[in-house]
């Protein structure tokens, strides 16, 4: 069980090793070459005007939330399809009311409006 | 055995992967994806490179090796530099639980966890961090925007694809992808739940950015979207995030819906090869035949279609599991 972990830390571990490598390449034998023009933020051409770190729609705010809250949920079913068949009829009965709450929460989302892009 | 001989092999392992799927999805699938997409509108794509046009990758890798690399004045630069390894390392950590093909020796994959397919929830995830931070680290709109339609998508189309996947686990009773793949013997789960086939084909393909779902770089309005500010190198770390993702959520298709590496006759390896690029034809295939959704028709078909069929298909499915099997 560790030993998989130690696997997997080791993949991430080499894989970011691996990954920054094209890049070492590119800090040995790329051409380099300063003007100022250069290092503007890309606008179709035309200076960009202010910065993009300013407000955005808060649409994305909310589908974000509701997400959390079913992705949260969502977990408890693994263990759930895991042992379903050796805990028989009554783990059908507890995920139905489960379900039937997740289900109550997106209809209530949905209802008030938090799934409509406006 | 010993530790140094379990470390040797798993950095084997990775180097091996990262190697695989760095030639096969990202280079391959590049040129095949021109190709296929030359083919579709009746053109010739790449020609001139080598016999056919097949070595066309290599020579634009080498190309994009020479460029330099910009960071724009006003761009977080931590943010923007660390973007570019977050992306291909977390679309390259999905392959850890897939199993290639099975040998003498037991199956080919990195390691079997016994929460493969949670796992895989997990990791597939990680890339929406990715290119979020890339998005906001460049300090440029259409980036900005890019990354933020890309988080609301993916993190919407996770749950439907997270409902296809406990479907699957129900029936198999494991989360381990080895099982799953064993558990495939007599049908594979394509036929017997075709709904969540379909919901986690449609799922793979948000996922992945892909059109009908290509909002996050769609070209005419957004340049290229939330790389639209990355150069060389680092463009192509993008493109190796990008096509080894779609690789692994099409490699996940085959090993949970389609049997794995089953099949008669030829080797299992060469079976599951063959099952990918099907799947891989299908996403190109896809790719020119819909047009692009609008946001809101995109996120209502995840939260008003695809969620409450994934829902009632799960309760279906454990329905029929308690009352035929028993």
């Amino acid at each position: 069980m560790l030993l998989d972990w130690g696997y997997v830390a080791i993949f991430a571990i080499v894989g970011t090793l691996l990954a920054a490598m094209p890049l070492f390449v590119i800090w040995l034998i790329s051409p380099r070459s300063d003007y100022p023009q250069k290092f503007e933020t890309y606008e179709s051409g035309v200076p960009a005007i202010g910065q993009a770190w300013a407000q955005f729609n808060v649409r994305y705010y909310l589908f974000s939330l509701v997400f959390v809250v079913f992705d949260v949920e969502i977990i408890y079913l693994y263990p759930w399809a895991v042992v379903y068949r050796k805990a028989g009829a009554v783990a059908f009965y507890d995920m139905l009311v489960f379900l039937a709450i997740l289900t109550l929460g997106l209809v209530y989302a949905w209802r008030k409006g938090a799934l409509e892009w406006v | 055995m010993s530790w140094s001989h379990e470390l040797w092999r798993a950095i084997e392992g990775t180097v091996l992967i990262f190697s695989g799927v760095a030639v096969l999805a990202a280079m391959f699938g590049v040129l095949l994806e021109r190709k296929i997409s030359g083919w579709m509108q009746s053109r010739l794509g790449p020609k001139h490179v080598g016999p056919q046009g097949l070595l066309q990758t290599i020579a634009d890798t080498i190309k994009l090796l020479q460029k330099e690399n910009i960071v724009p004045r006003n761009a977080d630069a931590t943010i923007f530099a660390s973007a570019v390894l977050v992306v291909p390392l977390a679309a390259l950590l999905d392959y850890v639980v897939i199993p290639f093909g099975t040998t003498r020796f037991g199956p080919l994959i990195f390691r079997d966890l016994n929460i493969g397919v949670l796992y895989f929830a997990a990791t597939s995830s990680l890339v929406v961090v990715g290119i979020l931070m890339a998005g906001w680290g460049s300090n440029n709109k259409y980036a900005l925007v890019g990354g933020l339609r890309s988080a609301s998508q993916m993190v919407s189309y996770e749950i439907p694809m997270g409902l296809a996947l406990i479907t699957v686990a129900l029936l198999a009773g494991s989360l381990s992808t080895v099982k799953i793949v064993a558990a495939q013997a007599r049908w594979w789960y394509a036929v017997e739940q075709p709904l969540a086939f379909l919901i986690f084909l449609t799922a793979a393909v948000a996922e992945v950015n892909r059109v009908p779902f290509d909002l996050v770089e769609a070209e005419s309005e957004l340049v290229a979207g939330y790389f639209s500010e990355y150069t060389g190198m680092r463009f192509a770390l993008f493109q190796l995030g990008e096509y080894g993702e779609m690789f692994a959520m099409a490699a996940m298709a085959v090993t949970l819906f389609l049997g794995g590496w089953r099949g008669p006759v030829l080797p299992p390896v060469l079976w599951f090869v063959i099952k990918l690029y099907a799947l891989i034809f299908v996403f190109i295939w896809v790719r020119w035949t819909y047009p692009r959704f609008r946001i809101d028709q995109l996120l209502n078909f995840a939260w008003k279609v695809l969620i409450p069929v994934g829902l009632a298909n799960l309760v279906a499915t454990a329905f029929f599991v308690m009352v035929v099997r028993r």
